[in-house]
């Protein structure tokens, strides 16, 4: 099983979530982030007193999926999430040791 | 302000009716027999309409300061806050009201002693012979309308002089301090100002050297702008200023609370001609000439200047227009009022932005960058602008417009020197008993949950 961690532009998520539902994704959670990469932060102006936000937001959606799909659903987001722009984020692909639904005790594939 | 010559002496003047046992009934019966024709009133010189119209603008007065500037200026401070700020404005809006009826009016307006053209103690400050209201009742008359409206209305300038200070020691300031500086400095600046401006014969600035103040410029604007300079220097920059953004939090409610103050501002200049009549009329006309020329002055200079028009920017010139209008609206005409309008945007700007910056000095909410530098443009152009050929009111007889510019200059040259000393000691004194300044944690951690127990905005579901 993966944990794919993606940080998103925030007006992506539905395109993504979209995109993960047709493959089959059952569930995700998802964050509103802040951070910063090769995208520079912006610029703000009051009264005069110019501030660099350097932290731009981001929305990070948590998906577990199962080895076999987890190729297909990386390209689902890269797909739905890209626009060629800086600034398009990243996905990040972690191991799972195990999955445990607390209703029932499942664990593995089952519980995801 | 306009007000009759001797208007204290009025009511004394002419007593009103009393009735009692069972004549009443009939009494009143055949006193609205006699007075039921238009214009009809139940007091010897009361005008219903002049009466009704300065109801209300003691209502959209008070509206300027609660929710108006109350919300102007929460919005600018950080989170943690917010609380405090509408706090401040809720509070002194309760004490100074207590401060008013019992000693501030009869500070300010009670007239004993005065005499015109001529120079006393009287002249700089009044008598203590309205304490506690003494001697004022439901018949009771200012010029034409009941001095209950008359107190109801000054009260409510008196009430949002010191909370436009509450801008330059936001954040940082304890409550209690905030508390007693307010009762001292309405005590000992705000009624004396008050006082020379608008006491009638014999008072130092509107009688003895003819300067025009129809609103407040100095009364209000310069006196509080001055405050809140020396009280920012006094108290000192907020922790991380000006390193750390300290960006307002909602502009949302500042744009809300500066509409509010707009609105409230017909009150507050077309209500000081104390009547409904010509002089209200161009006051409104004037008002919202200048404020609307302020906020597209400054909208304009920041999106050259900066690159962008921007939301606290128009917002904030409009302020600026009120403020520099306010001491000319009983004189300028409309097309003086876009002069005084554009300069004080322009101004304003400058000194909001390059001149705070310069001098390094934490004014957080530009009280002073807008009502200090707001309300000496416009006392000053009041003394050009009045001139007939350039479409004001008109001069006096005989003075010319430098002689107007020189009364003009002499009050507000007073006014800052007197306002800055004395608020200066005042706020040593303040420090010295209760302490100025919160601890620097108390600070970090916000004033709402620290001096208030509460948060401003709870979005844990």
């Amino acid at each position: 099983m993966k944990l794919l961690k993606c940080v998103v532009r925030p007006n992506s998520l539905d395109k993504v979530k979209e995109a993960l539902s047709a493959l089959g994704v059952m569930g995700m959670t998802v964050s509103e982030v802040k951070g910063f990469g090769r995208q520079k932060g912006h610029k703000e102006v009051y009264r005069g007193a110019e501030y660099n936000i350097d932290f731009t937001p981001k929305i990070e959606i948590e998906v577990v999926v199962g080895d076999e799909i987890a190729d297909k659903v990386i390209d689902a987001v890269k797909e739905a999430a890209g626009t060629g722009n800086i600034g398009d984020g990243k996905i990040f692909v972690l191991s799972v040791d195990q999955v445990l639904r607390i209703r029932t005790g499942e664990t593995g594939d089952a519980a995801i | 302000m306009i007000l009759p010559r001797n208007s204290g002496d009025f009511a004394k003047q002419h007593p009103t009716l009393t009735l009692s046992g069972r004549w009443t009934k009939w009494g009143v019966l055949a006193l609205l027999a006699v007075f039921a024709l238009p214009g009809s009133a139940f007091a010897d010189g009361l005008d219903s309409g002049d009466t009704a119209w300065m109801l209300t603008s003691t209502a959209l007065v008070l509206f300027m300061t609660i929710p108006g500037l109350a919300l102007f200026y929460g919005g600018l401070v950080r989170v943690k806050n917010v609380l405090s700020v509408l706090m401040q404005c809720f509070a002194i809006t309760g004490i100074i009201t207590l401060v008013w009826v019992m000693w501030g009016y009869s500070m300010a307006f009670d007239t004993t002693g005065m005499i015109a053209g001529e120079r006393n103690f009287s002249s700089f400050v009044g008598g203590l012979g309205k304490l506690f209201l003494r001697g004022v009742d439901s018949g009771s008359m200012t010029g034409t309308i009941p001095e209950t409206v008359f107190i109801t209305f000054q009260m409510t300038f008196a009430i949002i002089t010191p909370a436009l200070i509450v801008g330059a020691f936001a954040e940082r300031m304890k409550f209690s301090a905030m508390a007693l500086f307010s009762i001292l400095w309405s005590t000992i600046v705000y009624a004396p100002v008050c006082h020379m401006a608008w006491g009638g014969d014999g008072s130092l600035f509107g009688d003895l050297w003819g300067s025009l103040d129809f609103a407040g410029g100095t009364v209000v604007h310069i006196n509080a702008g001055v405050a809140a300079l020396v009280a920012c220097l006094v108290i000192g920059k907020r922790k991380g200023y000006p390193e750390r953004p300290i960006p307002p939090h909602s502009l949302t409610l500042t744009v809300v609370g500066a509409s509010m103050l707009w609105v409230g501002w017909f009150g507050f200049n077309a209500g000081s001609a104390v009547a409904a009549d010509g002089a209200a009329g161009m006051a409104m006309l004037v008002t919202q000439v200048a404020t609307a020329t302020a906020a597209v002055a400054w909208m304009l200079v920041e999106w050259m200047k900066h690159g962008k028009p921007s939301v606290l920017g128009i917002v904030t010139g409009a302020v600026a227009g009120l403020v520099a209008i306010t001491p000319a609206s009983g004189s300028v005409g409309p097309m003086g009022a876009i002069a005084v309008g554009a300069a004080s945007g322009v101004i304003c700007f400058w000194g909001a932005t390059s001149l705070k910056k310069r001098l390094g000095y934490d004014d957080s909410l530009d009280a002073f960058g807008v009502h200090g530098i707001g309300g000496i443009v416009g006392a000053l152009l009041t003394g050009v602008f009045v001139a007939k050929g350039l479409g004001g009111q008109g001069l006096g007889d005989g003075v010319s417009i430098g002689q107007q510019l020189w009364s003009q200059t002499k009050a507000v040259v007073f006014t800052i020197v007197y306002c800055g000393v004395v608020s200066f000691i005042l706020l040593k004194i303040v420090d010295a008993i209760v302490g100025l300044r919160v601890d620097e944690e108390t600070e970090e951690q916000g004033l709402d949950v620290t001096l208030h127990n509460e948060q401003g905005y709870y979005l844990e579901r």
